[in-house]
């Protein structure tokens, strides 16, 4: 795209345009920094803010996802569940093939893991389009669905990882490249590739068009059932990379894993700027918005100022005061 | 209401006038949409408001009735000075507006529905009994006899229509405000509410009376006041005016230049052949034929299927048809293979099924031909920049830069980038749903001739509309709806109001007959 930038005249306006929406996230990340280093000097310290992000990264991966689904209109609160099941699937699987197979089990498992979450991404999208069931109830239902599973699978204990793929395995959380964390890379990767796809393709334009406005879209020869479900299909998608970077972390698969997460990430998108009613996606917003909610937690553990119990409470008033702001700012 | 007596004393000047306006205006931002309207009602004066769609009829309407506050100007009622902030102080104050759209809880009964809000109790409790009786009274005045117990839902749309009049003369009001009664009403009903104004009038009640229909106004108005384009032409006694007079006030010139010479041309061969199309319940065994050339009319009143069919032949609603394009088959499902196959529908309803408001005007222009700006990977915005500076060339659409949003600009500029929108898929039959519906004369007349110049080049095209000049103006050949069929057709020296409004109200015998049409 570097042509444009040469065409004088009618220079796109879009991208040159300042606008307080756009940058909020950015300037509230920035403050945060700043309140951080504040408080505590060390919080601005290179290990600190490195582990920040690191463990930020799956919240943000799924919440990318996530801007698919919100940008398009709908919604999914099954991805805290969904990531459990993906987590349980792929650690049986590699198990079982690791004796054989060895540390191959490991990308084996990998495209596993993805395979699962295009299928129950796939199972959403259907559920929520060709079913025509509001997006909250349908997803509500899956989220049950997927919670069950693994608390099935796991027999209500853990499901851990065979010992021998652990050290194989340990790198693609606890590993570096240039001295950045993989999962940090694995994120901004999966950030390119989906900002791409939502500014630069067909597709994106479809996707927000479906969530800005149902009709236009119909009656421009759009197909909602089409664009919507392959925005839960890339949401599955996420939700699996999500899974793989987090399973060296933890090492097992529990009922509780990934609890609550489908709130973490509902309130990173729209902390990073997009609609809950559906429109024009923020992909970087959102990881922005991911970044900013783990910024917040390990303030507050780093700080006296308020127990750090009271994390979820903060995050809960940070999700009303965002909302307080899109509404607001129209 | 709020009476302000330091004008009182103007009621001995203006003497027993029932409502008078002053100057007023009402802006939406930059945008004036009534501006400087002074008009007066006797009690017992039926008073017309006409103009086109856009006019600023309705907006005078709400303005008068409570549910807009004006920008600038003034009401008075009998002299005193009154301002309402809601629609339920001009009701104290004797205004009641009778909406287009019928305003009605489905769920409910008719009697509930004729008292919702103002139920009769007795020891505090809802006395059914007297409301259902009430009901039944003042439905049979009006010559409905539906039960009160019926559920809204059961209930046909003229009766609906009825009931909602029921409801605004349940109280005693001096003034009644009519916006378009007529316009879901056929023969016989028209004729029952033109009875029940008339009877309004005799109980000494002022009547302001909007309808599209100037027959109707001819018959009832002892005073017209023409709108056009929120401005205001002039009041003039009713039956001074003839029907062409109106129009032309309306319009504001003569309309023969209003609309672009007709071409001579025979229209050519058949391009778009409907055969049976049938869209559940709303259109039944339609059948017609577009030439190439050729500027088709659909007329009808609101509710006879013209829409729906329309709807229905691209695939944005269920429907069955035979369709055939310049003679091969057509098994349309989606309005995206509508579009692939060369038929291109805008939509009457351009604010929220034509375009993106809130969107800047290239990703509006280019959502139905995406396809034409991604030939790889990804989209090239620089086609696409292009493509908007070429549409904007090209339909004279006047914006203040390229970075607005759709909605910042003005109707007929929206109207004119929806249109340049369905062109960029070089349909080779163009529907067009109300091509001018509220916007100003100079784009209207634009748009005319857009779709003149578009048969020039060989495509069919279709247009419905509810304004019968419009159609009789621009069209070779109208198709007249009515119940979902159609049920007239008239071309040449044929196409005269009068014939249009017999076809759309009148049942003719044996479905469907041509008066004059062609061989």
């Amino acid at each position: 795209m570097s042509t444009v930038t040469q065409s004088a005249p009618s220079r796109r306006p879009r991208d040159f345009a300042f606008s307080w929406a756009d940058a909020g996230p950015f300037l509230a990340l920035a403050a945060l920094l700043v309140i951080g280093f504040l408080v505590n000097p060390d919080f601005l310290s290179v290990t600190n803010l490195s582990n920040v992000i690191t463990r930020s990264a799956f919240i943000a991966i799924i919440a990318v996802g996530a801007t698919f689904v919100i940008s398009s209109g709908g919604l999914d609160l099954s991805v805290g569940s969904m990531a459990a099941f993906i987590t349980g699937i792929t650690i049986l699987f590699m198990n079982a093939m690791a004796p054989s197979w060895g540390a191959w089990a490991i990308p084996a498992g990998m495209v596993v893991a993805l395979m699962t979450g295009l299928a129950c991404g796939l199972a959403n999208g259907v559920i929520v389009t060709v079913g025509k069931i509001e997006p909250f109830i349908a997803t509500l239902g899956t989220m049950g669905i997927f919670r069950a599973l693994i608390t099935y699978m796991s027999d209500g204990g853990t499901i851990p990882i065979d010992r021998t793929l652990r050290e194989a395995y340990r790198p693609v959380y606890f590993g570096t490249v240039g001295g950045i964390p993989i999962p940090i890379l694995v994120s901004l990767a999966v950030a390119a590739i989906a900002s791409f796809i939502l500014y630069k393709t067909k597709y994106g334009r479809k996707c927000a068009a479906a969530g800005a406005n149902e009709d236009v879209a119909r009656y421009s020869g759009i197909s909602i059932v089409r664009t919507r479900t392959i925005a839960y299909v890339v949401q599955g998608a996420c939700v699996a990379i999500a899974a793989i970077c987090y399973v060296p972390r933890l090492g097992a698969a529990t009922p509780t894993t990934g609890v609550l997460w489908e709130l973490q990430v509902i309130t990173a998108v729209v902390i990073g700027g997009t609609a809950l009613r559906g429109g024009k996606g923020h992909i970087w917003g959102t990881v922005a918005g991911a970044v900013i909610l783990e910024l917040i937690a390990n303030l507050m553990v780093l700080s006296d100022f308020v127990s750090e119990y009271l994390v979820a409470a903060v995050q809960g008033v940070i999700i009303i005061i965002a909302m307080l702001i899109q509404r607001f700012s129209k | 209401m709020v009476p302000r007596d330091a004008n009182a004393t103007s009621k001995a000047a203006s003497g027993a006038c029932l409502l008078r306006t002053r100057g007023l205006s009402k802006q939406y931002g930059p945008v004036t949409v009534l501006s400087n309207v002074s008009i007066e009602i006797e009690a017992g004066e039926i008073h017309a408001i006409i103009g086109e769609n856009g006019a600023g009829k309705s907006t005078l309407m709400r303005l008068i009735s409570g549910y807009v506050d004006p920008s600038a100007g003034s009401l008075e009622i009998e002299g005193h000075a009154v301002s309402f902030a809601t629609p339920h102080e001009a009701q104290d104050a004797g205004i009641v507006l009778v909406h287009q759209e019928i305003l009605l809880a489905d769920g409910l009964t008719v009697a509930e529905n004729l008292f919702l809000g103002r139920e009769l109790t007795r020891n505090g409790v809802v006395d059914d009994r007297r409301m259902q009786q009430i009901a039944a009274d003042k439905l049979a005045e009006l010559g409905c006899h539906v039960s009160p117990n019926r559920l809204v839902r059961d209930v046909a749309l003229a009766d609906r229509q009825l009931v909602q009049i029921a409801r605004a003369l349940l109280d005693d009001y001096k003034l009644v405000i009519f916006d378009e009664p007529t316009a879901v009403l056929t023969g016989n009903e028209v004729e029952r509410l033109l009875d029940i104004v008339l009877r309004l009038k005799e109980r000494n009640i002022g009547v302001l009376y909007i309808s599209h229909r100037l027959d109707e106004v001819q018959r009832l108005a002892d005073k017209v006041t023409v709108l056009r384009d929120g401005k205001m032409v002039g009041t003039y006694p009713g039956r001074t005016l003839s029907q062409m007079d109106m129009a032309e006030l309306m319009v504001g010139r003569e309309l023969s230049a209003l609309y672009p010479p007709k071409s001579d041309a025979k229209p050519g061969e058949p391009m778009l052949r409907v055969m049976n199309a049938t869209v559940p319940g709303y259109v039944e065994d339609v059948s017609f034929t577009a030439h190439k050339g050729e500027i088709l009319g659909l007329a009808g009143m609101v509710g006879a299927g013209r829409t729906e069919l329309f709807e229905g032949l691209v695939g944005l609603r269920p429907a069955s048809a035979r369709i055939e394009l310049n003679g091969v088959p057509l098994h349309i499902r989606s309005q995206r293979e509508a579009i692939d196959a060369g038929i291109g529908y805008l939509t009457e309803d351009r604010k929220a099924k034509g375009l993106l408001l809130q969107e800047r005007l290239a990703p509006n222009l280019t959502l139905s031909a995406l396809g034409r700006f991604h030939p790889g990977l990804y989209l090239r915005k620089r086609r696409e920049t292009a493509a908007l500076a070429e549409a904007v060339a090209q339909y004279d659409i006047r914006l203040k830069s390229l970075k607005v949003t759709a909605g910042q600009l003005s109707g007929g500029n929206q109207q004119k980038l929806l249109l340049a929108k369905i062109l960029l898929t070089d349909p080779s039959v163009v529907i067009i749903d109300e091509p001018t519906r509220g916007i100003d004369i100079a784009n209207k007349a634009q748009i005319y001739t857009f779709i003149r110049k578009l048969v020039g080049q060989g495509k069919a095209c279709i247009v419905i509309s509810s304004e019968m000049q419009e159609l009789i103006g621009l069209c070779d050949r109208i198709l007249i709806m009515r119940q979902g069929r159609i049920n007239g057709e008239v071309s040449g020296e044929q196409m005269t109001e009068t014939n249009i409004a017999l076809f759309a109200t009148a049942d003719t015998e044996g479905g469907q007959a041509a008066v004059g049409g062609r061989a």
